[in-house]
């Protein structure tokens, strides 16, 4: 498991999102874990392969942070972390340079299909549809799945079914979610998907939510940043982490099971795992029997109980309601975000049209600023970044952010089409005595709407497959769900396929309807 | 009704009216004429309080305009009520059908009921041979019911003083008689009429005073039949030989 995940074309936005948001905690983490972890004398060149050698290209994502893949502070070229160190080891024993190719963890498994690399490994986790999809290794490493809470609620949430009508927290797409969907419906609480695996406790130190479910090395980093926090000794499930390999290269995936076994019986894998701080009694009875037990077909641990084997059709079937529900979201939220940005962006047109000097100013202000930055960016500040200011909830983040960011656009496109009406029309009007407010309320304002309707359709529909993007302020639409799907079943073509057609249900309809309303409320030419 | 003095008006270093003198008694139709750049539409758009002057006075029917920036237009709520104007191009509202063109002031700006206000805008409509039209498009009409339209819509304010400007540009010779005939017995009841036109013809059949301007100032004023028979400024005579006089 890891940090960050979904679209690589949000990474700069993200990470400066993150450091802008939770700058003191990481600053906090990153000293607590300097503090416990000694530093790595001989590091694997794991960004240097050497020329001399064949390479084994390694694919992980180095977003995720320490222990598990990340850039060394004291020189970023350079990688380190446990998942780092077992990737050199398996080379070394394949006599290869491991070279390390970044990818974003939602998309290993689909790029080790495609080729991009030979392994992918960064917390990856053992799950039936991994097991079905892709040759799997035997299991290196044994998390838990544990509960944290606030402090001050240590003795009221115990587990999972103490948080009855209470929201819990993970990283979306795991199978630490798969197993928050299952309990919730029997447990009545709700399971919130989070983009990456910092913010999750963010915003149960914040009262977001109320509880988190993720491996204990993330609760042990987290609970090293912020404060107040308590995780709970007994574990909720068990989990693996494994390195994947494309289907058909078992004979590969048998040597580095070898190599692995190997490490764990020579206490290689030990050395690693007390590095990095993550060795315990636990580890060690997994790493006993792991060394010899045959890896597990399908669902040897509690965890993998909550996703049951299934083909892709009844995971489709299964996943019917949820990505269906997650479309009425999609729709809803962007239908009420086009009503804001329609009313901001008409309220912020006429402003710099017939406002005074320093309105106008002020909205331009607003406009350029809102155009200038990305709406991910705006997201995370509205989420996060105002938190201590006033905490809204995700739907309501998501409908401002979308609404005041396409506000801007859609303020350019009224006083375009403001500007366009003739002046003569204008004064006109105003000769036979109509006020200003009249004259854009009766004259300008119609006429101008027939101008800018064509454009704000298109932006409609822009803005339909921009909901997306709300995903990262822990809101399931459409694109968010499906991915959890993917994920599920191990691939995008079904999930993608239903997506795609689901929007375009959405859009074709939201097309026509424009293009009858263009054609009975054309202006006519004059 | 109207009185103007010193009137001077520039746009950027060019200056378009030059000390203007103007005084128009109630009930006179007043030809504004003069060559194209003489002034003639922006005199009519400074007394509309569409153009800022500089220096001079303007005042029409007791109601005063200063020199300097342009007033909010709630502050010129008293002139609206005094001056109805007609555009060269009509300046219909696109979005509107003919009947609502007409209709629009008088609901929203005097406040009349609608039922009301069409009634009265298919009279106007009717008497200037449009009735028809009620509910046709702007785009949909000829040049010339566009203009009688744009007549029944300032019309139909009832102002004292009605300004136009080119008022015959889209009409055939035989429409701009027509059209002089309808002014004429429009201003019977003592309605006072400023036209800006370079038409001789239109002006002789239409004023009972000629006004002309040339290069932002008065030259001539008189009755037509001395202004535009016994021409005394070049700018004038060029104006009737433009004419074909």
């Amino acid at each position: 498991m890891t940090g960050f995940r979904g679209d690589t074309r949000l990474l700069f936005a993200r990470v400066l999102v993150l450091a802008l948001t939770t700058a003191p905690a990481f600053a906090l983490g990153a000293s607590a874990r300097q503090a416990s972890v000694p530093a790595v004398a001989a590091q694997p060149a794991a960004s240097r392969p050497s020329s001399s050698s064949p390479v084994l290209r390694w694919g992980g994502d180095s977003e995720g942070g320490a222990p598990f893949v990340e850039a060394d502070p004291a020189n970023p070229a350079i990688l380190r972390g446990f998942d780092v160190e077992v990737a050199a080891i398996i080379a070394e024993g394949l006599g290869r340079s491991p070279q390390f190719v970044q990818v974003a963890w939602s998309s290993i498994d689909a790029s080790v299909q495609r080729g991009d690399f030979d392994i992918g490994m960064s917390g990856v986790e053992d799950t039936p549809a991994r097991r079905a999809q892709l040759t799997v290794t035997i299991p290196y490493f044994e998390f838990r799945e544990v509960l944290t809470v606030r402090r001050v609620d240590a003795g009221k949430y115990r587990t999972l079914a103490d948080l009855r009508g209470r929201r819990v927290g993970t990283l979306g797409g795991t199978q630490a979610y798969e197993l928050l969907l299952a309990a919730g419906r029997t447990d009545g609480f709700v399971a919130v998907s989070y983009d990456d695996d910092v913010h999750p406790y963010t915003d149960l130190a914040d009262g977001r939510v109320d509880a988190v479910l993720l491996d204990h090395i993330i609760a042990a980093r987290a609970q090293r940043r912020i404060a107040g926090l308590f995780t709970e000794p007994k574990e909720v499930a068990v989990g693996h982490y494994v390195a994947v390999l494309a289907p058909g290269r078992e004979a590969l995936r048998d040597r580095i099971d070898n190599i692995l076994r190997q490490a764990m019986r020579d206490g290689r894998l030990e050395r690693v795992y007390r590095t990095w701080s993550i060795w315990d009694d636990g580890q060690a009875a997994f790493l006993r029997t792991a060394g010899t037990a045959a890896p597990p077909s399908n669902g040897a641990d509690s965890a993998r109980d909550a996703a049951p084997p299934q083909g892709q059709l009844a995971a489709t079937i299964r996943y019917l309601p949820a990505v269906l529900r997650a479309a009425v979201i999609s729709i809803v939220l962007s239908c009420l975000s086009m009503a804001l940005a329609v009313f901001v962006g008409v309220l912020v047109a006429s402003g710099r049209l017939y406002g005074r000097r320093w309105l106008r100013l002020a909205l331009t202000a607003y406009v350029e600023v809102t155009r200038g930055t990305p709406v991910l960016l705006q997201l995370f500040v509205i989420y996060y970044g105002m938190s201590s200011v006033i905490r809204l909830p995700a739907f309501v983040a998501a409908w401002i952010g979308l609404g005041l960011n396409y506000a801007a656009y859609e303020s350019e496109i009224y006083r375009g089409a403001l500007l366009a009406v003739p002046v003569g029309q204008l004064e006109a009007a105003r000769t036979l005595g109509l006020t200003e407010a009249q004259v854009l309320r009766l004259i300008r304002g119609p006429q101008a709407f027939r101008l800018a309707l064509a454009p704000m359709t298109n932006d409609f529909v822009a803005l339909l497959k921009d909901s997306s993007l709300v995903s990262v302020i822990t809101v399931i639409e459409l694109t968010k769900q499906t991915q959890i799907f993917a994920a599920n079943v191990g691939s995008w073509v079904l999930p993608g396929a239903l997506c795609a057609a689901l929007y375009l249900a959405m859009s074709l309809p939201l097309s026509r309807l424009a293009r009858h309303l263009e054609k009975s409320w054309k202006l006519p030419q004059s | 009704m109207l009185s103007i003095a010193n009137l001077r008006l520039s746009r950027g270093s060019q200056a378009v009216l030059r000390d203007v003198d103007l005084d128009v008694r109630r009930g006179e139709r007043v030809a504004l004429m003069g060559l194209s750049g003489g002034g003639k539409t922006t005199v009519l758009r400074a007394i509309c309080a569409l153009e800022p002057f500089e220096s001079g006075r303007l005042d029409v029917g007791g109601f005063a305009l200063r020199p300097g920036p342009l007033p909010r237009e709630s502050q010129l709520r008293g002139l609206r009520r005094l001056v109805g104007m007609v555009f060269q191009f009509h300046h219909l509202f696109a979005h509107l059908t003919v009947l609502e063109n007409v209709s629009l002031a008088q609901v929203h700006a005097l406040g009349a009921p609608r039922h009301e206000a069409d009634a009265r805008s298919r009279a106007w409509l009717e008497s200037l041979g449009v009735g028809a039209r009620c509910g046709a498009r702007p785009s949909e009409l000829s040049g010339g019911e566009a203009q009688r339209v744009a007549i029944a819509r300032a019309m139909s304010m009832d102002p004292p003083l009605l300004l136009m400007d080119e008022p015959t540009a889209s009409l055939d010779p035989a429409r701009r008689g027509e059209l002089a005939a309808t002014l004429v017995s429009l201003t019977s009841a003592g309605r006072t009429l400023l036209v800006a036109t370079h038409d001789v013809p239109f002006a002789q059949s239409l004023a009972n005073r000629v006004v002309v301007l040339a290069d932002g100032r008065v030259v001539e004023d008189g009755r037509p039949d001395d202004v535009l028979v016994r021409p005394t400024h070049p700018a004038t005579r060029a104006l009737l030989q433009g004419n074909g006089k």
